[in-house]
């Protein structure tokens, strides 16, 4: 009879709680730490405010987000609502027919001057699925103790071991290295794609490698090149501009910012395909509150990102805890943006495959 | 006279007359139904979460019916295509592949199978992607071959249609031939080129440094246990204390204090210049190479062949050495021909467990491995991962797999796996 009654008992609770959740539930994946931090300041706290039967859920799984969707997707049983991946993620996940097409002009704000939101995202919005929302780049930072009188002024000084020497800190795959080391061999800017779709052009990135082959640790998680730098471990290294922000603001390391060459990527929402009319129309809602023009400037606010939005721009305004100007610390500032290079989705989905298996070749060399 | 014999030959009978074996039989069936019973749900459970899955997930590793569901009818007028002699397909092969990617465009299917051939081409994936945007707006009444290869003129390359040809059979041997650094071409299975050989030697290099592991694992584990077996209780709970504590602490948190420790800047090479030892540029290389996976995986490995010895060596008899030592042997031959072939149980099963531990293990390899200290698993984890090729992981896992029932096999033949003991 007890037993009965605690099994009624559970039951009833467990309804309840599902029944509560299918309603007010909102599970929003991203990258954790300071960037979710900056996005539940900026976005999901605005949002419970004005929506208050929404409870926002954070789960920090963006960098499993692709092999993941693909199972729930497979498995018929999609538990995420808005998705935050970088920009290639989104694409092989659009191409993969994971993720939900949106129409930027009807489904997101315009500006607040009535530009249309394609016009305003521009060149940014790179695949159909994909609503962007910061510009970040990955870029290079150095000991400003260890340079001595003559600090690095280009992304060239990463390959010069005799002016340099020490070691150096670059991502364990061949995008953005590639790039680079073809740059600083003499290849132009807009011919470095060109380049490297030949053989020949893969063999002489390569082989620029090769000159700093035994000076590099290669690093897969953001977070070790801060950390290398700041144990003296690398002279210099590549890592997301933000985490530098946070090595040199915050932690107040002898740490500077080489923009030179800085590689613009971009990140941003995707909805997975395949959910519910219901879910999918808040997951839509959502997108476009938290996309608009004063959100995306209000992120700024706690992370030295870009917003991605032309409108945004002009809105970037102070540090929320620091009080410094952000707008100096944004990889878009044009005194930081002299010399930029966009990274190549479409190339990259192409032959990521093709020039991985290379790179993983070369390195076991 | 008659009945006697019957008797005599005649089945034995149970007390309710059945013949005594048949009885028997169904008692025992009786009983191991109520034992499979009682079992069942485990049984279930493994088979459901553990052996459904892995084999689904290993099946992968051949299935390929993606080309011919998306491409149905372009993948039978092909058959009738000849590669070797260099020219395109016909029209008839184009006009249905017109067809088919009209509906595949429609139903979002045409990127997928983009991504896919692009493991085998590059440039598979953008192709794709673009022809699909523009199939809808191709002039009916028109040569289609023209058109596609207006859109792209990859589509006028015989690689381009050879290559979807190869792969058009619903089961494929690529990916396996790929993670042995093999490839299928229209001329048979070819080495792939030497920029491109990664699988075969990671293996090899995961089971050298596995084996290295396993035996600086024994060599260090085996002094801890047999200690811990021989000190008095007090001393000797304290030190298995000792020996837990790592076994309870983070695995993360444990590989990065090996980072701190081991790095250039490091404890240990701070230390080693400090006292003199060695000159500030000479600091030794004890990290982001083979060394520091060596180091950091004997370490996290270690509780796992220290416990199978201890409670093997807990059941060996102190009096075995003490009769040997009383009939003439010395020290050393008593250890090594009474202790030592007692303990070999211990060795097998910890060996065992910190071998088949090592060889998938991944996440430490990655963290102080650099390049010359990953695994296979690394690239089983960036294939699941990063670029969605999950048949050539699962063909990876798969020879893998085989890999270590092999080395399970050869260890039953030249160790016999009825010699190890838990405890």
């Amino acid at each position: 009879m007890t037993l009965k009654k605690i099994m009624i008992g559970t039951a009833s609770c467990v309804a309840l709680t599902a029944g509560a959740a299918s309603a007010t539930d909102m599970t929003i994946v991203s990258w954790g730490g300071a960037y979710s931090a900056s996005q539940q300041a900026a976005y999901h706290d605005p949002y419970m405010e004005a929506n208050p039967d929404v409870n926002i859920i954070n789960d920090e799984s963006s960098a499993e987000a692709v092999a993941k969707l693909r199972a729930m997707n497979e498995a018929g049983n999609i538990t995420w609502d808005v998705v935050d991946v970088v920009a290639s993620d989104a694409i092989r996940l659009c191409d993969e027919g994971l993720a939900l097409e949106i129409d930027a002009d009807t489904q997101l704000a315009p500006a607040p001057d009535g530009t249309s939101a394609s016009e305003d995202f521009g060149d940014l919005l790179v695949s159909d699925c994909f609503i962007p929302q910061i510009v970040y780049s990955t870029t290079f930072g150095y000991r400003t103790d260890m340079v001595g009188d003559t600090p690095p002024t280009t992304v060239c000084d990463v390959f010069d071991t005799e002016t340099y020497p020490g070691k150096r800190s670059l991502e364990k795959r061949p995008i953005n290295n590639l790039e680079w080391a073809l740059l600083c061999d003499g290849v132009a800017k807009e011919d470095v794609y060109d380049v490297l779709e030949t053989e020949e052009g893969q063999a002489q990135a390569f082989a620029k490698l090769d000159t700093i082959k035994d000076d590099v640790i290669w690093w897969s998680a953001g977070a070790e090149t801060p950390q290398l730098l700041a144990d003296g471990e690398v002279v210099m290294g590549s890592t997301y501009n933000g985490r530098l922000f946070a090595l040199i603001e915050e932690q107040k390391q002898p740490v500077a910012m080489l923009w030179d060459a800085q590689v613009f990527d971009l990140d941003g929402w995707i909805i997975p395909a395949g959910l519910p009319e219901d879910r999918q129309q808040a997951a839509l809602d959502y997108i476009y509150f938290a996309t608009d023009t004063q959100r995306l400037a209000d992120q700024a606010k706690y992370i030295s990102y870009g917003p991605a939005r032309a409108s945004s721009a002009p809105l970037v305004g102070q540090h929320a805890e620091l009080g410094i100007d952000m707008a100096p610390h944004m990889p878009t500032d044009p005194e930081n943006a002299k010399n930029t290079f966009l990274y190549n989705y479409e190339w990259w989905a192409d032959y990521r495959d093709d020039l991985d298996a290379k790179f993983q070749a070369w390195l076991a060399q | 006279m008659t009945s006697a014999t019957d008797d005599a030959t005649g089945p034995v009978l149970a007390a309710d007359g059945t013949p005594l074996k048949r009885s028997l039989n169904r008692a025992l069936r009786r009983q191991k139904l109520r034992a499979l019973m009682l079992v069942a749900p485990l049984l279930l459970f493994i088979l459901i979460t553990f052996i459904l899955p892995i084999g689904d997930m290993l099946f992968r590793s051949v299935e390929n019916q993606i080309v011919s569901e998306t491409l149905p009818r372009t993948v039978v007028a092909l058959e009738d295509w000849d590669e070797t002699t260099g020219e395109l397909p016909d029209e008839a092969v184009f006009a249905a592949f017109h067809e088919d990617m009209v509906i595949a465009a429609d139903q979002k299917l045409h990127t997928r199978l983009g991504s896919r051939l692009n493991y085998e081409v590059s440039g598979m994936s953008s192709l794709f992607r673009k022809t699909g945007r523009r199939v809808d707006r191709m002039d009916t009444d028109q040569p289609f071959r023209d058109q596609f290869i207006d859109v792209d003129k990859d589509w006028g390359d015989v690689e381009t249609w050879s290559a979807i040809k190869l792969f058009s059979p619903e089961y494929t041997p690529g990916y396996f031939l790929n993670s042995v650094d093999r490839t299928l071409t229209p001329d048979g299975i070819e080495k792939r080129p030497e920029d491109q050989r990664i699988y075969v030697s990671l293996f090899w290099r995961t089971m050298v440094l596995s084996f290295t592991i396993t035996f600086s694992c024994l060599l260090l584990g085996y002094p801890v246990a047999f200690l811990l077996s021989n000190l008095p209780l007090r001393s000797s709970n304290l030190l298995m204390i000792l020996v837990l504590l790592p076994f309870w602490t983070s695995l993360l948190v444990r590989t990065s204090a090996w980072k701190v420790l081991l790095q250039d800047q490091g404890v240990i090479n701070n230390t080693l210049v400090a006292i003199g030892i060695l000159s500030d540029d000479g600091r030794l290389a004890l990290i982001n190479n083979a060394t520091g996976t060596i180091i950091a995986m004997t370490h996290i490995l270690l509780p796992f062949m220290i416990l199978p010895l201890f409670s093997v060596m807990k059941t060996i008899p102190p009096s075995y050495v003490r009769a040997a030592k009383s009939l003439g042997a010395t020290d050393w031959t008593a250890f090594w021909r009474v202790y030592f072939p007692q303990t070999v149980p211990g060795i097998g099963a910890g060996a065992i467990l910190v071998f088949i531990l090592a060889i998938g293990y991944y996440i430490t390899p990655e963290l102080v491995g650099g390049t010359s200290g990953i695994f296979i698993s690394n690239r089983i984890a960036y294939h699941i991962s990063s670029s969605l090729n999950w048949g050539l992981a699962a063909a990876l896992g798969s020879t893998l797999l085989a890999l270590v029932l092999v080395l399970y096999w050869l260890y039953d033949k030249i160790v016999g796996i009825d010699n190890v003991k838990l405890g």
